[in-house]
């Protein structure tokens, strides 16, 4: 009833009287219309979830579910409590998550199957009278109708699709491709597992048993950081955010806490109330720049001279002219300082050469395993030479010695950082150091003057080997003189004097990064003594701002170099906090037999994004950086005059890097070749490879034979986020319409790659098939031929971890998933259901040949110590060793369903475990067995199954030492046996403790500690990094075993990374007079450096289209660029801009501020072009997305394999894909067209 | 004396990370509908900058909030009574759509739907309130976010009166933080006062201000006569709407959705007992910088024996008596007096209430010497102006801001001591007027500040004012539509109902 006439009711007085002069009154009136506002916010019921890609935050959401509509979410806040000494988690959670409910039910929601228009009508004719496997062969082997199609990717023109016709034509294509070139032409790309492990999970355990190819992701966004498994021989391992608040000291450094781990952030904003000192590095006035004590300015690109001088002053003030003791001690330790170094002389000049090993020398310390691989440093206790435990010789061939133990075998020892004292060395000799800071361009150059060689005088020691005498210092003394450090040993370039410009002095850096050097020695010094009085609780932040430039590992190793120098590594609140898309994948070893099929074989096919892609996509064509522009003055003679594509060939056959596709030839029919010539497989492929008969598909990337031909894209948003050199995807990988500007290295008449075949023509469209699956319209999925309609993350279970946090949690299905759209775990086993229906016509049980890179946390990790390239003839090549190994893998293309839906074999006879250490998991089995039920009849009777995704959260909780204790008991054990220490007691009372799907429902659950990782969950400390090397003395997965920050292989001193130094940006010639012709004719313009820091409005491109962060930000893509940048391009905020250089061209509107530093334009990360985009004057085709004006550029010192740490792991080592070294013209838009024309219009019209 | 008990809110500027995720839930839950597309019941401002609407802190301009007449009477700016009905039909100080941003949405389907087309389609966006498509956005509810716009447009930002600005547009200077804004509740809220149809209300038992939806004929003279712009007028339904302080959620004792989704965890809710009879006296104080110090003197002791006494004699619920003496607002705003009203000077009395952003030290040399260890700056050296701060908080009196920043300072400096050096250094907390003893307290409040420190919430007593028996049993149920204006429109939120379709159909 409407409460309508109660008020009309006059007669009855409500008010009943009134106070304080009529500013307030007491009434009686009735307020049942309050109930309205009740109703509103009441729901049927909360479930728990959270967003499952590619963010950090890892956030357990409630979602409200109201009349079988999700209406909203808001954050839950029952994790488990902290200590009493720490804040708590609740309620993590940012605006991004908080409007995901949006997608659920937008106009932009993937609702069905899509597929390509023209694709779909010939496909429909041919099947009314062919196969699907002869309906795909007839498409391929048709030149014009596979143009017909491929040519109008990304222009609209979709119809919709059943399921079953859509997962037909991809298992034929799948089917076909491996049939006809391999199955490693079958790719798939899917990122950061953690978030949502399962779904990754989903495709990459098809792909696995299919023969496809995984593609890597951190490395190829590049997340990773080099400098961690250079330095430590770990992936990244990093403290959890509350771990800041143990902190007494923290440097933010390029990271933007508050806007990229919003999350997290409250533990940096509340630690400052503790005390907590903190300064922010950051070019621009960030979100961050406001909570510290003092923000320091620095110039982008130039964080590694800023962390030189740090390093200077605190060399000189706590090693040097004071030895702080915490911090000697840490370093002797934990650090290679005290390593010897066998300097290399020729023609006079002295370099730092290799480590010097036991093998140098006579009798080899008595070293019979790996001498080679044990180094050398000088022992106070014996006065002599030794071999200090925990070297990665003592890893492998032996048991009981890998340990950080200060001893040598058995003997106690104390070894020595430096030979500078009278008594200690036999000489002191001039070494010579490259140095890079004169070769600036740009706006990074400065008016200072310096050779490019640095000598500095080094206490060496005399030293008898087989080979004669040779001269060795400690890395530490090595390491002084390349901070420029003064040691009372004379000589040029090195002075006690802050205020010098010496490279490496605070004055020095002012000039090149802009802070005061005040500002410099005060926050060394406060870091410094901070971490002197709490034992190394000096914590450094950083983010992707540091690592995505071309030269990242100087920034990063010079952050490290800091972070060691005062002990802080290792120590709860102290050390590396590297936050950039790592995301851990806390129970990784339960997780990676189901992700990668090993139950059923090994290995999987696993690829680095990066070469591959710069191969695929043809960025190498384009290349203008020559390896002689980043070479170091030093370098030792060599080879060195190649492409960057040539060294990653070379790299691909001496067994470094990974390779896809692997042979030119189909690897089945090798297989059947070897079997029929009656050979053993990595024999045969050896011969045939060393005769030339075979050829790795590396050394032609453009022809057919060798191009990727199929490729899945899911949880991932290939080519509207992460592609650098975007256009170029377009151009080559895709064959559709394209904004590159510039020309080859053909039509440039510039050096041609030596190694790499030169087609004169680069192939367009080389993909047959591109299928994404996701639940909202992207531009990959704009770009595709087929559009797989997925459950968003409200309506699938799946599990979520992070680094972030100690937590594991669930995603589950509030409502079911909505229009015709199913998990990623159905939508994959639905296409493995159509390959097993329809494959074999053409493929049965076939034999497989895999070339495996040497890998790291492997035996083979010590395969080459020194560098031999077999195809110069400079070794013989042996599988494994100087070359991939090459293994043969059994599939079955009969059964592909039912060994997705099983548990496979392999765990009963081959066990589990990771990271070098195995462990038998027969128990675990038989518990899945129980507890998800067998299958009773084919291929896989009697193996546990795994049909629902649940059941595949199972797998992974029951394997994994991290949710199962009684495995994480198993992997502490067979750690021991290593090391020869007690670590089982670091799951002390876990053995019974077992987590399940359920249990994580109720509320999310911390971990168990294992040996996987290298800190603990305990109730003294947070998770921090490194913490089990320094408090249980287990070694570093390096050469050395300790924190490495000399880099010794040949390749690191040939291009001058020995140790850490400034190198300025690269130069890409990207914004040469030509591509800026117009310029000349007097059109306002300003030449920008190009920056792409993570955004606000989205974890990468997701949230980015979603109208609630439209809304709050400006409703479409935006750049930002400086008050004074704007006034000389005539540029006002909000006006339409475009940005271009010869990679492409973007259009956005420009957000003026005068926050931005001059000189510099951001485009945040990841807007996309799907929404208020307008077409580019410069190329006629719509405006570009942030990777349009980019493009990727290998280093060769990330290509280094087969050599300890430096060996290839999957998202561990390889090539990078940096993008911040880019410079574009800025220019103001003179007419804003937006394309939006039919194409018959057009074609009618021609 | 009259007693009464209000729900009041702390916002810690000083740990604002400026992540809208207060504004993205409070959408999701309030706002997600017709006609109030563009309203943002709770939204956040980077400052400096002139805020949503646009320059909605100018009251020359909008004459919101109250007056102080010649004669020493309280009014509202836009007249009195008689002047607001004058002014029914065409109200000249009535902030227009444009004052806001135009709402809009993006034709998203295109990107599926889209023939073959010339070039890549793109979702271009389109009005909300017309449907045409704007050609470009030229306004938002954040537009200056993270200082986006020339400081000259920036800067005409009010808090700058009696600041030589002109610096603070230089890059090197630059100085920003965060004001995120909600209806401030207040205990003399001119909406009420300006309501034509008297349909607004502060609810007796909790201080909560209301429209209510049946009586609002949409004269939308609240919208003018509200400083702070807080309440939207629904174009839908043709009433005016505002920040229900999430009652529905309070009543049951849990905190408001912006409060609990505050992922920097910079909000505090707690009861506040005042002296209802006092609201003229201290709104009508002289000076504007005497108003602060008047609403202080409004507020009452809940440890203060008397006070319970007489609460309880005015019907205060025990547990409401309990719940102020546990209150985080009443701890800061008047024990430790680190947080401030919202611009003060509205006279408006408002009960969301904001502690101050501590800032890098602007003074390059400054900044190489700051003490090493126990030593923090001086305040008056921090990027933020002192007066700039006062301006927003004091109306201009800079002396209760710095002794806030200065406690704040002072907390830093005695936990560092002893955290990190282990020394409880009582002088550092002395120097700044308060005890090791309050600034342990002030950490554990505002550093650890676990969820029952930041919401001290006592459920609504309705068993005592209606029959609960009945309650129990009929909760949900409503006769007929519930709330609405007679037509068939479904809920106030329903929004607008298309035919259902047939499964077929969908296929």
């Amino acid at each position: 009833m409407s409460h309508l006439l109660d008020r009309l009711n006059f007669l009855t007085p409500k008010t009943l009287e009134t106070f304080s002069n009529g500013h307030g009154e007491v009434t009686r009136e009735n307020r049942d219309w309050e109930d309205t506002y009740r109703n509103r916010w009441r729901h049927d019921k909360i479930v728990r979830s959270t967003h499952g890609v590619n963010c950090t935050g890892s956030c357990s959401w409630k979602i409200y579910v109201k009349s079988g509509i999700v209406t909203w979410e808001t954050q839950q806040t029952d994790y488990p409590r902290t200590r009493p000494d720490l804040p708590n988690h609740e309620p993590r959670g940012c605006a991004r998550g908080a409007s995901y409910s949006w997608y659920l039910y937008s106009a932009n929601r993937v609702k069905n199957p899509l597929v390509r228009g023209r694709l779909m009508k010939v496909w429909r004719e041919l099947r009314e009278r062919l196969s699907p496997i002869e309906a795909w062969t007839r498409l391929q082997s048709d030149p014009v109708l596979r143009a017909s199609y491929v040519e109008t990717r990304g222009k609209g023109g979709f119809v919709r699709a059943t399921w079953d016709e859509a997962t037909e034509i991809v298992a034929a294509a799948n089917a076909y491709t491996a049939k006809t070139y391999g199955p490693d032409r079958v790719f798939g790309f899917s990122p950061i597992p953690a978030m949502s492990m399962v779904s990754y999970a989903a495709g990459s355990r098809y792909l696995s048993l299919l023969g496809g190819v995984c593609m890597s992701f951190y490395d190829w966004y590049c997340d990773l950081p080099p400098a961690s498994p250079m330095t430590w021989g770990e992936q990244t391992d990093v403290p959890e955010s509350a771990d800041w608040y143990n902190a007494g000291y923290l440097l933010l450094w390029g990271s933007n806490v508050p806007q990229t781990r919003t999350p997290d952030a409250h533990f940096y904003t509340e630690v400052r109330y503790k005390g907590t000192k903190s300064a922010v590095i950051c070019p621009d006035y960030s979100e961050a720049a406001k909570f510290g004590d003092v923000w320091l300015n620095a110039k982008q690109g130039t964080d590694a001279a800023l962390a030189m001088a740090f390093g200077h002053v605190i060399l000189r003030e706590f090693h040097l002219d004071r030895q702080t003791e915490y911090f000697e001690d840490y370093c002797r330790r934990y650090s290679d300082f005290p390593m010897l170094v066998r300097l290399d002389e020729t023609d006079g000049r002295v370099v730092p050469g290799r480590f010097l090993r036991a093998d140098d020398l006579d009798g080899k310390l008595g070293e019979a395993n790996n001498p080679e691989w044990k180094t050398v440093a000088y022992d106070e206790v014996s006065r002599g030479f030794v071999a200090p435990n925990g070297s990665i010789g003592y890893r492998w061939g032996e048991d009981g010695e890998w340990n950080l133990e200060e001893r040598a075998g058995k003997a106690d020892t104390k070894l020595k950082m430096s030979l500078v004292l009278e008594e200690d060395h036999d000489d002191v000799v001039g070494v010579d150091f490259p140095y890079f800071g004169g070769e600036a361009i740009g706006q990074f150059q400065t008016d200072a003057t310096h050779p490019n060689v640095l000598t500095r005088n080094i206490p060496v020691k005399r030293v008898r080997t087989p080979d004669g005498e040779i001269l060795v210092a400690t890395v530490f003394d090595l390491f002084c003189a390349n901070y420029g450090l003064d040691r009372g040993l004379g000589g040029d370039w090195v002075t006690s004097d802050f205020a010098d410009e010496m490279p490496g002095t605070p004055a020095w850096a002012q000039k090149i990064t802009g802070v005061s050097a005040d500002k410099i020695i005060h926050v060394a010094r406060e870091f410094a003594r901070n971490a002197e009085k709490t034992n190394g609780k000096s914590m450094i932040i950083i983010g992707a701002a540091m690592n995505h430039w071309f030269h990242m590992d100087m920034n990063y190793r010079g952050v490290i170099n800091m972070l060691v120098m005062c002990g802080c590594v290792g120590q709860s609140g102290g050390g590396w906090a590297h936050y950039v898309g790592q995301e851990k994948l806390r129970p990784q070893t339960g997780w990676q037999p189901l992700a990668f099929a090993l139950d059923w074989n090994r290995p999987p096919r696993h690829m680095n994004s990066t070469s591959a892609w710069y191969a695929h996509s043809d960025q190498w064509r384009y290349e203008t950086l020559a390896a002689s522009e980043i070479l170091s003055p030093t370098a030792p003679a060599g080879d060195w005059d190649a492409s960057l594509i040539d060294y990653n060939i070379r790299a691909e056959r001496m067994g470094w890097l990974p390779s896809a596709p692997q042979l030119k030839t189909n690897p089945l029919e090798v297989a059947k070749a070897a079997k029929a010539a009656g050979k053993d497989i990595p024999a045969y492929v050896a011969e045939q490879l060393k005769s030339g008969d075979l050829e790795m598909s590396c050394q032609d990337p453009d022809d057919p034979a060798n191009w990727p031909r199929n490729l899945f894209v899911w949880r991932s948003n290939l080519l509207g986020s992460s592609g650098k050199g975007h256009e170029y995807f377009l151009k080559h990988l895709l064959g559709t319409d394209h904004g590159v500007m510039g020309k080859d290295l053909g039509e440039e008449g510039r050096q041609l790659p030596r190694e790499a075949k030169w087609h004169e023509e680069g192939p367009r469209g080389k993909l047959d098939l591109l299928v994404t699956i996701d639940f909202r319209m992207s531009t990959t999925c704009v770009y595709s031929d087929i559009v797989l309609p997925t459950a968003s993350w409200y309506e699938k279970d799946d599990m979520n971890t992070s680094d972030m946090h100690p937590f594991i949690h669930p995603l589950q299905a509030a409502v079911d998933p909505a229009y015709e759209s199913k998990s990623d775990w159905e939508i994959f086993k639905s296409i493995a259901r159509k390959v097993q229906d329809v494959a074999p016509e053409i493929l049965g049980k076939e034999t497989d040949i895999v070339a495996l890179p040497i890998l790291h946390d492997t035996p083979a990790e010590i395969a080459q110590d020194q560098v031999k390239d077999w195809k110069k003839g400079e070794c013989d090549l042996i599988p494994g060793k100087t070359a991939p190994n090459f293994i043969a893998v059994e599939r079955d293309y009969t059964a592909i369903y039912d060994r997705f839906v099983a548990l496979g074999p392999l765990m009963d006879t081959l066990g589990n475990g990771g990271k070098g250490i195995s462990w038998n998991t027969q128990s675990e089995i038989d518990n899945l067995s129980a507890l998800n039920g067998v299958h009773t009849k084919g291929t896989a009777a009697g193996r546990p199954k795994i049909e629902t995704a649940i059941d595949a959260c199972e797998v992974i909780l029951m394997l994994a030492p991290e949710t199962n204790g009684e495995v994480a008991v198993k992997a502490w054990q067979a750690l021991e046996k290593a090391t020869g220490r007690g670590h089982t007691h670091l799951a002390d009372g876990e053995h019974h403790n077992k987590i399940r799907f359920n249990d994580i429902a109720a509320q999310p659950r911390k971990i168990i500690s294992s040996p996987t990782w290298s800190g603990i969950e305990s109730e003294k400390v947070s998770y921090n990094a490194g913490y089990t090397n320094v408090h249980e003395l287990i070694p570093w997965r390096t050469l050395t075993g300790r924190q490495q920050l000399y880099q010794d292989h040949l390749w690191m001193r040939a291009f001058g990374e020995g140790f850490m130094s400034y190198r300025p940006p690269v130069d890409l010639k990207t914004v040469g007079a030509e591509i800026n012709a117009e310029a000349r004719d007097g059109v306002p313009h300003v030449v920008l450096n190009f920056i792409t820091p993570h955004q606000k409005w989205g974890i990468h491109s997701t949230y980015t289209d979603n109208l609630l962060m439209l809304t709050l930000n400006r409703g479409g893509p935006v750049i930002w660029i400086s008050e004074n940048d704007a006034k000389i391009a005539g540029i006002v905020d909000n006006d339409w801009v475009e940005l271009y250089n010869v990679n492409g061209a973007l259009t956005a509107r420009a957000v003026v501020s005068q926050r931005i530093k001059d000189g510099t334009t951001f485009m945040y990360h990841a807007q996309e072009k799907i929404v208020n985009t307008p077409g580019s004057e410069k190329t006629g085709k719509r405006g570009g997305i942030h990777n349009s004006v980019t493009r990727t550029v290998l280093k060769p010192t990330h290509m280094i394999g087969g050599y300890a740490q430096q060996s290839y792991g999957f998202n561990y080592y390889g090539t990078v894909g940096s993008n911040r070294d880019e410079f574009v013209i800025v220019r103001k838009m003179q007419k804003v067209d937006w394309l939006d024309g039919e194409a018959t219009a057009k074609e009618a019209a021609e | 004396m009259r007693i009464r008990a209000q729900i009041g809110m702390v916002l810690n500027l000083d740990k604002c990370i400026g992540c809208h995720t207060c504004s993205v839930t409070c959408k999701n839950v309030w706002t997600s509908r017709d006609g109030v597309e563009y309203a943002w019941f709770n939204n956040v401002e980077t400052k400096p900058g002139t805020g949503y609407p646009t320059d909605w802190e100018n009251q020359a301009r909008w004459k919101g909030g109250w007056e102080r007449t010649k004669s020493g009477k309280l009014q509202p700016k836009q007249g009195a009574k008689w002047r607001i009905l004058a002014n029914i039909f065409a109200n000249p100080n009535m902030p227009e759509i444009d004052d806001y941003y135009e709402p809009f949405d993006f034709d998203y389907d295109h990107l599926k739907s889209a023939p073959e087309m010339e070039a890549f389609p793109t979702a271009r966006p389109r009005s909300k309130i017309t449907g045409e498509r704007i050609e470009k956005i030229e306004k938002g509810p954040n537009w200056e976010e993270i200082l986006g716009g020339e400081f000259s447009k920036r800067s005409q930002d009010y808090n700058f009166e009696g600041i030589q600005k002109e610096i603070y547009g230089e890059y090197e200077n630059t100085f920003m933080m965060y004001l995120p804004r909600l209806c401030e509740h207040c205990l003399n809220p001119t909406c009420v006062s300006s309501c034509p149809s008297g349909a607004i209300y502060k609810r007796e038992e909790d201080g909560i201000v209301l429209i209510d939806q049946e009586k609002c004929r949409g004269w939308r003279m609240c919208v003018s006569g509200c400083p702070y712009k807080k309440v939207y007028y629904n174009w839908s339904t043709g009433k005016s709407e505002k920040c229900t302080l999430c009652y529905p959620r309070i009543e049951s004792g849990n905190p408001t959705v912006c409060s609990e989704t505050c992922v920097g965890r910079i909000r505090y809710l707690g009861v506040m007992l005042y002296d209802a009879d006092k609201i003229e006296e201290a709104a009508n104080a002289p000076e504007t910088t005497d108003l602060y110090d008047a609403q202080l003197g409004v507020f009452l002791d809940p440890n203060d024996p008397a006070i319970i006494e007489a609460a309880r004699a005015d019907g205060i619920p025990e547990d409401w008596i309990k719940a102020a003496q546990e209150s985080p607002v009443w701890k800061m705003a008047m024990e430790w007096k680190v947080a401030f009203p919202l611009h003060p000077e509205y006279r408006t009395l408002p009960m969301v209430w904001y502690v101050p952003p501590l800032s890098p030290i602007q003074n390059a040399a400054e900044a190489g010497s700051i003490g090493m260890d126990g030593d923090m700056p001086d305040v008056r050296n921090l990027r933020i102006p002192l007066r700039y701060l006062a301006n927003m908080l004091t109306a201009g009196d800079e002396a209760p801001v710095a002794t806030a920043l200065e406690r704040m300072l002072a907390m830093r400096s005695y936990m560092r001591a002893k955290t990190v050096d282990g020394v409880n250094d009582e002088a550092v907390a002395a120097r700044v007027g308060l005890t090791g003893a309050m600034i342990e307290d002030m950490y554990k409040i505002m550093a650890l500040a676990d969820y029952e420190d930041r919401f001290v919430i006592p459920t609504t007593h309705r068993e005592q004012v209606e029959d609960a028996y009945d309650l129990k049993g009929g909760c949900g149920f409503t006769d007929g539509n519930g709330c609405s204006s007679g037509t068939s429109g479904g809920s106030l939120f329903g929004g607008s109902k298309k035919p259902l379709k047939m499964p077929k159909e969908v296929m």
